[in-house]
């Protein structure tokens, strides 16, 4: 049985089950107090759900204090570039102890933000920044596209017993879908296929996974077949459903909404070039933003960032370069 | 002082100090991989803090570990193997002089980044507070992590959510090899947090009864739950910020002032003159130091070094 609920309230769904479920679950943030967090504070009360002030570094590393001490934090950051101030706890600090000391201790967290919020946020509140995190060893990324995953990406990112980064989309906050009732685990590491063709891969990550699926429909017009993965995890990043697809379309398209020199795009293009070379028909295509701020001016905006059009462009260079 | 209590005083001051000159010799061997930072001279703060905490009270430490380790108990001949970079190591050769952890004896993780234990520390407190046990957690840091953001951001949570934690400032008045006095304008660490509230001390660091005592009153309000506390640990750094350092920033200490200051000939004069041991009692347990260094040497040459895959399995769990 599925419920409908828009992406936003699937994550908070999937939270309060894990709440329930387990009493060692906690949840702190900077504005916990205020009334569309009622709900976890009436349920959970203070002890559980704690505010914590503006102190992104406390915060992440009294989480990863408690998660070590056996603990399951989740800490709500809102925006991912909140994370950037806190990069020794991150980065340096979270994802090393299991392994600094031998796997003697783990440290189950789960750092939640939101990310991409390219609708006039402008310079500081819009970064794509999951490539970043999926270079750390130790970190496991999450970047659900649809209401579903959502759920059950976060489920399983509590469950975990490593650090997990949550990422999810601004854009798709409002965006309606189906979400399965009750315990819903989506396994880490597992893509989605969200559409199968066989004349060129398309790759995309949270927002453009949408951008990637609207390419394809028009595509479909002229009669090119696109099949659309969503790798949905970047740390287990699924490689082998990628290099299947590309073994079946010999074409890859990779969009990111991130810089080119800081996307997923760019590392699964490193990899399939390694991996799936004898695959190609034509080099890889990646259709990432500009290596640019994100402007504020809306034009300006569009102009940087990967969309529709460009994804069909794309495709169609890919697909004369074999003809040619 | 009991003197049973002045005893292991000595002895855990004396298999600190007999460790770390042992280790200072198998670094310039090379038998000691990477970068080491010793603590002798500050022998007393570790030995009077561990000293006084149980198994399952959490510690965590920083960069200049290995005092605190042997004084919460983790055994010499594994703390020497993780130095060594073998596989019977504390971490099995993954983390090294800067980063020991003894889960078994609470000593849960020592972080190379200046201050990055301190919010960490505070999480450890929290699961306490949250679990219902009268579990403390001590953080030891240098006086140069009280100029760290993070610092101030976690002893403000601390202070907010009234937890049981005791910040242990080991002040040698060397932030790396930058004297105090040209970070900050505030002299005493135990100041630096009088906006918050909470009691806080400075006391002479050298002097292992004092940090003893006044440890042992912080140590009992924490057990309430009446924490934080922070004590400031006034000490000296005998040798360089790491092993290798030229000092060419500091003047050395004199042959007479370090007779002084020593904690450890101070402290087995206090102690021979107060009737707590002999002179057949205090050379028993330097020689006794020295014989457990050596087998700890003995353990940890033989240790082999860990299989390479280890290197690529142990990322997650």
């Amino acid at each position: 049985m599925a419920h409908e609920l828009p992406y936003i309230a699937a994550i908070d769904e999937a939270i309060k089950l894990e709440m329930e479920r387990d009493p060692t679950v906690l949840y702190f943030g900077q504005n916990m107090a205020t009334t569309e967090n009622e709900d976890f504070v009436t349920s959970f009360g203070h002890d559980r759900v704690r505010v914590t002030p503006i102190s992104e570094t406390a915060e992440i590393g009294i989480a990863t204090g408690a998660a070590m001490a056996g603990y399951r934090p989740v800490v709500e950051l809102y925006m991912a570039e909140f994370m950037l101030v806190a990069m020794d706890q991150v980065i340096n600090e979270a994802p090393r102890f299991r392994y600094m000391s031998g796997g003697q201790v783990k440290v189950p967290l789960v750092l939640k933000a939101g990310y991409g919020f390219t609708a006039g946020w402008a310079g500081q509140h819009t970064g794509t920044l999951g490539a970043l995190f999926m270079g750390v060893p130790g970190l496991k990324v999450a970047v659900p596209s649809t209401a579903a995953d959502a759920k059950g990406l976060m489920a399983t990112a509590i469950r975990d017993d490593n650090p997990v980064v949550y990422l999810h989309h601004y854009l798709l906050t409002l965006e309606h879908g189906e979400v399965p009732d009750g315990e819903h685990l989506v396994p880490f590491g597992e893509a989605a296929v969200r559409r199968t063709g066989g004349d060129v891969t398309i790759v995309g990550t949270g927002w453009t996974v949408g951008k990637a699926l609207a390419a394809a429909e028009r595509l479909a017009e002229e009669g090119i077949e696109a099949e659309v993965i969503d790798p949905r995890t970047l740390a287990p990043l699924d490689l082998d459903t990628i290099l299947e697809s590309v073994e079946k379309t010999g074409h890859l398209v990779l969009v990111d909404q991130a810089p080119r020199h800081s996307s997923v795009a760019a590392v699964i293009a490193g990899d399939v070039a390694e991996h799936g070379f004898g695959s190609l028909k034509a080099p890889i295509r990646l259709v990432t933003a500009l290596d640019t701020t994100v402007p504020y001016s809306e034009p300006l905006e569009a102009y940087v960032l990967p969309d529709e059009a460009k994804v069909v462009d794309a495709v169609r260079k890919t697909l004369q370069t074999v003809s040619a | 002082m009991r003197p049973d209590t002045a005893r292991r005083l000595l002895e855990t001051m004396w298999r600190i100090r007999r460790f770390e000159e042992r280790v200072a010799k198998l670094k310039r061997q090379n038998e000691v991989h990477g970068l080491v930072h010793l603590s002798i001279g500050q022998e007393a703060v570790a030995a009077a803090v561990c000293c006084r905490l149980r198994d399952d009270d959490a510690v965590y430490s920083g960069h200049r570990a290995h005092g605190h380790a042997i004084a919460k108990g983790a055994p010499l001949e594994r703390v020497l193997a993780e130095l060594m970079g073998r596989a019977d190591g504390l971490c099995q050769g993954l983390g090294g002089s800067m980063h020991l952890v003894d889960v078994e004896h609470g000593l849960l993780g020592a972080t190379g980044v200046v201050g990055g234990n301190v919010p960490i520390a505070v999480g450890s407190a929290l699961a306490a507070r949250l679990r219902g046990t009268d579990q403390v957690t001590v953080v030891f840091f240098g006086d140069g992590a009280a100029q760290a953001g993070h610092f101030t951001e976690a002893v403000n949570l601390a202070r907010l959510w009234a937890l049981p934690v005791v910040l242990v400032c080991e002040n040698n008045g060397f932030a790396e090899f930058t004297p105090r006095s040209a970070h900050t304008t505030i002299e005493r660490v135990s100041d630096a947090v009088a906006p918050f509230g909470f009691e806080r001390d400075t006391v002479d660091g050298n002097d292992v009864e004092a940090v003893w005592d006044t440890f042992g009153r912080f140590l009992e309000q924490a057990r309430a739950g009446r924490g934080p506390l922070l004590l400031e640990c006034l000490t000296h750094r005998l040798r360089g910020h790491y092993e290798g350092d030229a000092e060419a920033y500091r003047a050395a200490i004199t042959a007479d002032e370090w007779q002084q200051k020593d904690p450890i000939l101070r402290f087995q004069r206090r102690a021979l003159l107060a009737g707590w041991i002999d002179e057949a009692d205090a050379a028993a347990i330097e020689r006794e130091a020295v014989a457990a260094v050596a087998a700890a040497e003995r353990f940890a040459s033989a240790s082999p070094f860990p299989s390479p895959e280890l290197a690529a399995r142990m990322t997650y769990t």
